[in-house]
């Protein structure tokens, strides 16, 4: 294997704490409570260690990263050592005073959810009242600031009929990008599946609408599909690979592969606390354990598109079959196909309740 | 509906580097990078050629001409590479008018 090359870009988790409650976040079942966070001093070394190792990108993202009063803070220091900052939130925390503050510390652009494009049903999905309200609020706010504006639009069975308006929406509050992100299945979402999962007819339907918009709107708004795994052939490639790109750190200062790998088994995944990010990147079995092709099972070892999907996702892997190490249940050349076959088939089922995110995990019968 | 449109690449047309887009080089790769919201562009040699020219003042036809003197090619050939190229950029946002 050849050696890894330096990583492009860091999700810095700061918080797991979130106003909102959405079925589908893609924080683990086990949310760290704000006495785990590590502290401003940390986080400032990290993003310095960031820098030198080579990261280009930083996205400060939650949980809801404005939770933390040192936001700003993080925000100038990033900047200061080179890193492109981003903010991904929920707005719901965001007011004129906060966003001046964090444009002076030098934010590049903010990334805006929206949970659907009509309010009564954007609140119910986010679990908390006016959510929508605010966030259409705060989005004018962000465009009279200057900054470039993306509107994150996860969709499932629930809202993707008014995919339409969603896109319209992001048209008018100014978004030079939409991302328009079917719901993956790791987590919160894995247990709300029967309430999220779309059918292929809705699935086909909201492929053709973003076909038509991309054409329409071409040089005036950028639209970002991602497709949902159940219905596709080949997996997708995962963050660009295991520890080929990427690096997330969790509020705790765990270093991840991914967002949900935290979640993985078997796994000692390294601290910020007892390690520097080089060390970690380049030297920690964690990173080391599933990067390149030598780890791969048939058929993937073999397969031509193996340096093209890097093997699809390992949380998929172990979230479906039990073994992180099996075959991406999404590519067509699984043998545990038959896994999304019954998934896909729950779709066409009443959708159910939400259970929504909360401290303390997924009450036990959603897990079932 | 009225709103922005899109904007056309012509020969008179002065592009800049959109707001909130760094164009630099990068220490740690040895190469040029461009960073923009939640997109990175690492472009190869001709592209970053190109790209050195962006600077709000420029027309899209004094580019065209300096490159074409540069590497001594013909100019119809860089007019539609460069063409393209910028319209692809402008279409995603990284380039403004």
């Amino acid at each position: 294997m050849s050696a890894p090359q330096p990583p492009l870009a860091l999700l810095a988790e700061l918080s797991h704490r979130c106003p909102l409650r959405c079925p589908y976040c893609s924080n683990p079942l086990e949310l760290e409570r704000g006495s785990a966070e590590i502290d401003t001093a940390t986080w400032l070394r990290v993003l310095s260690e960031a820098a030198k190792l080579g990261v280009l990108q930083v996205h400060f993202s939650g949980g809801e990263p404005l939770v933390r009063r040192d936001l700003a803070e993080l925000v100038r220091h990033a900047t200061a050592v080179g890193l492109y900052t981003n903010l991904i939130t929920s707005g719901v925390l965001l007011d004129r005073a906060r966003l001046a503050e964090l444009v002076a510390a030098g934010l590049e652009h903010v990334q805006l959810s929206f949970q659907d494009a009509e309010a009564a049903s954007a609140d119910r999905i986010a679990g908390l009242e006016r959510s929508h309200e605010k966030k259409l609020a705060v989005a004018a706010l962000v465009r009279e600031a200057g900054l470039p504006l993306t509107v994150n639009a996860v969709v499932h069975r629930q809202n993707l009929e008014r995919l339409p308006e969603l896109i319209a929406l992001a048209l008018k509050l100014g978004a030079g990008r939409i991302e328009v992100a079917h719901v993956q299945y790791y987590g919160w979402a894995l247990a709300n599946r029967r309430a999220l999962l779309p059918t292929i007819e809705q699935l086909e339907r909201a492929t053709a609408v973003v076909e038509e918009a991309r054409t329409r709107l071409k040089g005036v708004l950028t639209i970002d599909y991602v497709v949902p795994d159940y219905y596709a052939r080949r997996p997708k490639a995962c963050m660009g690979g295991w520890g080929r790109q990427f690096l997330n750190i969790s509020p705790a200062g765990k270093v991840l592969p991914c967002h949900a790998a935290e979640s993985l088994p078997g796994f000692d995944f390294p601290s910020v606390k007892e390690a520097s990010l080089a060390e970690i990147w380049y030297g920690s079995e964690a990173f080391n354990r599933f990067r390149g092709t030598a780890w791969m099972p048939e058929p993937c070892r073999s397969c031509e598109r193996r340096e093209i999907d890097w093997g699809g996702c390992r949380c998929q892997a172990f979230a479906l079959t039990g073994d992180a190490a099996r075959v991406d249940p999404a590519c067509a050349f699984s043998p545990d196909r038959e896994l999304l076959t019954a998934a896909r088939e729950d779709a066409a089922a009443p959708a159910g309740d939400f259970v929504y995110r909360q401290i303390g995990g997924a009450p036990a019968r959603a897990a079932s | 509906m009225s709103g922005p449109e899109r904007v056309l690449v012509a020969g008179g047309t002065s592009l800049r580097f959109a707001p909130h887009v760094k164009f630099r080089h990068d220490e740690t790769r040895g190469r040029w990078i461009v960073l923009a919201p939640e997109k990175l562009l690492l472009p190869d040699e001709q592209a970053v050629e190109i790209l050195k020219l962006v600077d709000g003042r420029r027309s899209v036809d004094g580019v065209i001409d300096e490159l074409a003197a540069k590497f001594d090619a013909p100019r119809a050939v860089i007019a539609a590479d460069v063409t393209g190229m910028l319209q692809d950029l402008l279409d995603k946002g990284i380039l403004a008018s």
